[in-house]
């Protein structure tokens, strides 16, 4: 790791660096301790609260965290099915030349945007008198499609003028250069966006607990409700550890696209990129791929 | 209609909590993130790395996880909160925190080196050089994309509704069961209130993106 913020530290440096790491492991331990300690003494760590996962029970628990993790990835996927290619439609209204499109548009998608997910699925829910998994992935995917849509507004605005022009000069008209030059590049200069917005779906099913659509929240709930309170932390536990690892998973994933496609937009056609020479410190789309207000318009 | 200009009061009421919730763990959060971006590429490797593990892991939970635990699963264990409003705090601030440092890095990583170098040919130490040189015009890049993610701790906020807090989204909640004809108007009008934060919020993010960003 390269760092400009400081000198190659030399021995003294080193060593107190040293003597620093091992008091915060120490102090870390030390807090985890205690918080295992007050765990253990209200018997969080006995094997009958945990037989649920193991014992005769097993079968039944598994299966409902199954249900769990199936009902939280399909609301995910239906939106993000529908979400994507309604945020193209609704990009394509918002930079319309014509004003009576753009500008309806642009107020709905302020709407959108800035409105809680939860309250629109609450909103779907109540008025429209849906199920909830309908009232879960339509409030999903109105939010989401608006950002897709911000997301490939940025990545066309952030377009050289002349990828356009050029279109327009050759006799395309404005609707066949949007179409067949400036989507493809700015969908594929904006796809680490793309994807870390759909990392935010996937954990913005979640929500879905709050409107009683049962996905793994609600169903660890219901179990610890069957089972007794005793059973709360290690179900919350399971459950916890569940959605975090799908989550780290996604997330793995959109890194590996995003890595691929700056190596590819390097070759093709270049990003403004800033080099920093923190590069190595980690994967940050910002630093990689710099197009100005475009790195994911909100973060959840 | 009616409904809606009746319970004006518990409009208020629910907007005041969640500016309250919003801007407490926006303050808190601000803090936390700054000192986690600064552990992240602090010479020290028990920092770095616990700062990256805390980034990644509340990154990839869900806020409602995150309620879940503070709200629920903390008082069976024996944390009991006189307020509720305490455990909506913890959670959205702890959650908001690693985006923010996130956020702070990458404004950090946005200095142009010569900067940081100039700093220490002069003999400044790493906090002088991230207190004095980087940080004040890491600022510069990092106020849009803060804002935008005090837009979204408002938002986030609505989470608490269901945690037995009783701001804007809770207050929906309630009364879409107090009046059930008229849940169209009531909601629309908690939509209103959430606007008349996250809009002037946003405008003031574009505002200040084209004021602020500076072409390096």
């Amino acid at each position: 790791m390269t760092s400009v913020l400081y000198d190659v530290p030399g021995p003294k440096a080193r060593l107190y660096s040293l003597i620093g790491s091992a008091v915060g492991i120490l102090i870390i331990l030390g807090v985890l301790a205690i918080a295992v300690t007050t765990l253990a003494q209200q018997g969080i760590f006995d094997s009958e609260r945990w037989e649920i996962f193991y014992g005769p029970m097993a079968p039944d628990v598994w299966s409902l965290i199954g249900q769990g993790i199936l009902s939280t990835l399909a609301a995910a996927a239906v939106a993000a099915v529908i979400a994507f290619p309604l945020g193209i439609a609704l990009c394509l209204l918002r930079i319309s030349l014509i004003a009576w499109i753009r500008i309806p548009t642009q107020v709905v998608l302020e709407f959108l945007r800035g409105m809680p997910v939860v309250l629109m699925m609450l909103f779907i829910l109540l008025v429209f008198a849906t199920g909830q998994f309908q009232a879960v992935v339509v409030g999903l995917t109105l939010y989401n499609a608006a950002i897709f849509a911000e997301i490939l507004r940025a990545g066309i605005q952030s377009l050289p003028k002349g990828q356009r022009e050029a279109g327009l000069a050759i006799g395309l008209r404005s609707f066949q250069s949007r179409m067949s030059i400036e989507f493809p590049q700015a969908v594929r200069r904006m796809l680490p966006s793309l994807v870390a917005q759909l990392v935010v779906l996937l954990k913005d099913t979640s929500l879905g607990y709050i409107v009683g659509y049962e996905e793994l929240l609600r169903k660890i709930q219901i179990m610890a409700d069957f089972l007794g309170p005793d059973f709360l932390f290690p179900a919350f536990f399971v459950g916890a550890a569940i959605y975090i690892l799908i989550n780290l998973t996604v997330s793995r994933i959109a890194i590996l696209i995003e890595r691929r496609g700056s190596k590819k937009a390097a070759g093709g056609m270049a990003p403004m990129t800033i080099r920093t020479g923190l590069e190595g410190t980690g994967n940050d789309p910002v630093a990689q791929n710099v197009v100005p207000g475009a790195e994911n318009p909100e973060k959840k | 209609m009616d409904a809606v200009i009746a319970s004006l009061p518990q409009y208020w009421d629910g907007f005041l909590r969640t500016l309250y919730l919003s801007v407490i763990s926006g303050i808190i959060a601000l803090i936390v993130g700054t000192i986690l971006a600064a552990m992240r590429v602090s010479p020290v490797a028990a920092l770095r790395g616990f700062s990256t593990f805390y980034v990644e892991v509340a990154r990839n939970t869900p806020l409602t996880i995150i309620f879940f635990f503070a709200a629920i699963v903390l008082p069976r264990l024996g944390v009991k909160f006189e307020q509720f409003e305490v455990a909506a705090i913890i959670a959205l601030s702890s959650y908001t925190a690693a985006f923010i440092a996130e956020a702070v890095r990458s404004g950090v990583n946005s200095v142009p080196v010569g900067q940081a170098e100039a700093a220490r040919s002069i003999g400044m130490t790493f906090i002088q050089v991230l207190g004095f040189i980087v940080l004040p015009q890491a600022v510069r890049t990092v106020i849009p994309p803060l804002i935008n993610i005090l837009i979204a701790l408002v938002k986030n906020s609505s989470v608490a509704g269901a945690f037995f807090v009783l701001e804007l989204f809770g207050y929906g909640r309630k009364l879409s069961n107090d009046y059930g004809d008229q849940v169209l108007w009531i909601l629309l009008g908690v939509a209103f209130f959430y606007l008349l934060i996250t809009v002037p919020l946003g405008l003031l993010a574009h505002f200040v993106e084209r004021k602020v960003a500076i072409a390096r």
